[in-house]
Parts: structure tokens; C-alpha cells; sequence
């Protein structure tokens, strides 16, 4: 039984919905922060922020729906 | 009768022309292997034309090597030329280009795309000519529409110069669209914008033509207004296809080089120095190798992760 609510509050917190939208922040965000002519520190950390979203995105797409 | 008589013939002549060995090892394959069999040499060409040449970028962004030096001592760098490039205000101010040349070119090319695929999708008589017309200017070469456009903006002999002197009153020679500072990047903007409208329209086009008319035949009997019926029904049920024309123009865009090339090449000065044509610029006029490819692995990861979104966005029209 607790193993079964442990699956279920598993597969409750990796679904993809929500974690792929979240990794499509992350590269909107990057993609705005590199592009953007406000802060030099924002270009700056505009690839680091793209990168992490586009990992997030190949490795969450392969989460359950 | 006669259809399936052929294909036996010919499979029966094929049987007798394959070689024996060669027949006895194919029959003996599973309808994986077989499938493999087709799929390998695909498989080896991406691999040798994609997936090589894109591991070798990754790993000469790393160094500092220079394809004008090959035989110059190649050093590992480590990120040297992220950090270069990442802190770069020539860079930056290449990419706020590009940003100019995106958001202008969408906005433009949205805005015009939805009311062209509006106005023809009320099938008027010759809306099929009308449609034909102005998807034109999408199945030119870009090579050709730089050039002729080129010759549009000649002050001297163009004819766009011609053509907002008669509206405005202004001499036609007293202005250059290509070689002013402030008129150049819109140059570009009305090029791209002209020759891509016709896509986004044929987008929007779809999505509104995959509009159910019963929702707008229970919106008349609500008494709806047009006015309603568009921003309750129209805009928003054809709004994943606008995104999804407005995300596929922005990749594209955030790429263009052939155009921007041909038209000012990055001048005057560095007004319209797109980031493709820095890239450009850096590879081939600097011949700094190492640091091109980590500018354009950068591009590359910013490219991929729109086409992500991209994909999701295609995904959610589909399931529509």
C-alpha cells in the first residue's frame, strides 16, 4: 500500500505537463535574455538559462503524461 | 486481374536475377533486419552530414584553432570562447539587431498574414486567382528577391523611391533606402515582410478555415455581434496556428542570412549585423574557427530550444 501511494505521489510529481512548461520558460527566458538591450549580466547568462531549459526539455519529454 | 499479374512477373524476374548466395542470405533475414537494411544507409549520411560535422563544432569551440593556420598548434581553451562571446558588446548589439529584424518582421507579417487570410477566407468570387497571386512572392528564390530588391531600392532608378515620392512629396534621390543608418534595417524588414507574408497567411488561412460554422450559426442565434464573434471565436480558436506561424517565422528569421546578405551585407557600418552575418564574419573574415563555432553552438541551443517549443505547439494544434 505505501509502496503504491509512493509510485502514485512519484508519477504525481513527474508528469510532463508541468515540467515541460517549465523547461518552455526556462527557453523563452534565455531566448528574451540574449536578445534583450536592458543588462550585459543578462545576455551573459542568456546561454547558461537556453541550455538548462533545452536539457530539461529532452529529458522531461520522456516523462509520463 | 492484370495488376496483380504484373507484379508476380516482375518479382519472379528479380528472383531469377538475384544470385543465389545473395538470395539465400536475404531470405534467411528477419522484417527487422530487412528494415534496418534500408534504414543504414539514410542513417550513415545523417550521421556523416549532421551528427559529425555538429560533435566536430562542439569540440572546436573548446580551441583555439584557426582553419587559415592548420598547421598552428590547436589548444584546448577550455571556455574561453563562450565567455568571449557572452560578454561581447559587438555580439550583444548583434543580437538586439537581430531582435529589431525579428520582432518587426512577425509583428508585420502576423498582423498582415491574419487580415489577408481573413478577408479571403469570406470566398468572395476569384478568391482562388487572389490567393494564387499573393502566394508569389513565397515561391521566389531568396537569391532573386535580394537582387531585384536591390534594384527597387536604387535611388536613382528605382522604382520604390518613385513610389513614396508619389504618396508623400518627398524627391525620390534625396533618400537611400539601403545605405541610410535608420532606413537600412527596415529595408530588410520590407523585404522579408513581402516575401513571407503569404506563409503566415496560408497558416491563418487553415486555422480559420477549421472553424466549425455551427459555433458561428449559435453565435448568431446569441445575438453575437461580428465584433464578439471574432474576439470570442475567431482569435481564439485560430490562435494556435497564428502561434504556431508566428514561432516558425521566428526561428527562421532568428537565422536569416541570405537576404540580409545580399541586401546590405551587414552595412552600413554594423546596423543591420544580423548575428548570422557576425558569424559570418568571424569565421570566414577572421578566420577565428574556435570562436565561430562556439558562437555558433550558441545559436545552434537557442534555434533548438524555439524548435522544442515549436514542436509542443505543433503537437497541440494536431490534438485539436
Amino acid at each position: 500500500m505505501t509502496e503504491m501511494s509512493q509510485k502514485s505521489l512519484i508519477g504525481r510529481i513527474f508528469r510532463r505537463g508541468p515540467w515541460e512548461t517549465a523547461a518552455t520558460a526556462f527557453i523563452g527566458a534565455g531566448v528574451l535574455m540574449l536578445m534583450q538591450p536592458f543588462a550585459l549580466a543578462l545576455y551573459t547568462w542568456s546561454f547558461l538559462t537556453t541550455l538548462t531549459g533545452v536539457v530539461m526539455f529532452v529529458i522531461v519529454s520522456k516523462f509520463p503524461e | 486481374m492484370t495488376g496483380n499479374h504484373i507484379p508476380d512477373a516482375l518479382a519472379n524476374r528479380l528472383a531469377t536475377a538475384t544470385p543465389p548466395k545473395l538470395a539465400a542470405r536475404v531470405r534467411g533475414l528477419s522484417d527487422k533486419a530487412i528494415a534496418w537494411l534500408f534504414i543504414t544507409p539514410t542513417m550513415i549520411l545523417l550521421l556523416a552530414i549532421n551528427i559529425f560535422p555538429l560533435i566536430w563544432t562542439i569540440r572546436l569551440s573548446f580551441t583555439n584553432f584557426r582553419a587559415n593556420r592548420t598547421n598552428a598548434v590547436v589548444k584546448g581553451i577550455g571556455l574561453d570562447n563562450y565567455t568571449s562571446i557572452l560578454t561581447d558588446p559587438d555580439i550583444w548589439a548583434a543580437m538586439q539587431s537581430t531582435a529589431h529584424f525579428v520582432f518587426w518582421t512577425i509583428t508585420m507579417q502576423t498582423l498582415i498574414g491574419f487580415t489577408l487570410a481573413y478577408l479571403l477566407d469570406r470566398k468572395f468570387r476569384g478568391h482562388g486567382f487572389w490567393t494564387t497571386i499573393i502566394l508569389i512572392p513565397m515561391m521566389l528564390s531568396p537569391a532573386v528577391v535580394g537582387n531585384f530588391w536591390r534594384f527597387l531600392y536604387q535611388p536613382q532608378i528605382g522604382l520604390f523611391n518613385y513610389i513614396i515620392s508619389f504618396f508623400t512629396g518627398v524627391d525620390p534621390s534625396s533618400f537611400e533606402m539601403i545605405g541610410s543608418v535608420t532606413l537600412a534595417p527596415w529595408s530588410i524588414i520590407i523585404v522579408d515582410t513581402w516575401m513571407w507574408t503569404p506563409y503566415v497567411m496560408l497558416i491563418c488561412l487553415a486555422g480559420l478555415r477549421s472553424i466549425p460554422d455551427y459555433i458561428y450559426e449559435a453565435a448568431e442565434v446569441d445575438r453575437a455581434s461580428t465584433w464578439r464573434q471574432f474576439w470570442s471565436i475567431t482569435i481564439p480558436m485560430a490562435l494556435p496556428f497564428i502561434m504556431l506561424a508566428v514561432l516558425f517565422r521566428g526561428i527562421e528569421n532568428f537565422k536569416m542570412f541570405d537576404m540580409v546578405n545580399l541586401l546590405t551585407s551587414g552595412g552600413p557600418g554594423s546596423t543591420t549585423e544580423v548575428a548570422s552575418i557576425t558569424l559570418k564574419r568571424e569565421a570566414f573574415e577572421k578566420w577565428r574557427t574556435g570562436f565561430s563555432s562556439a558562437f555558433a553552438i550558441i545559436l545552434f541551443v537557442t534555434v533548438f530550444g524555439l524548435a522544442n517549443i515549436y514542436v509542443k505547439a505543433l503537437n497541440q494544434v494536431k490534438s485539436r
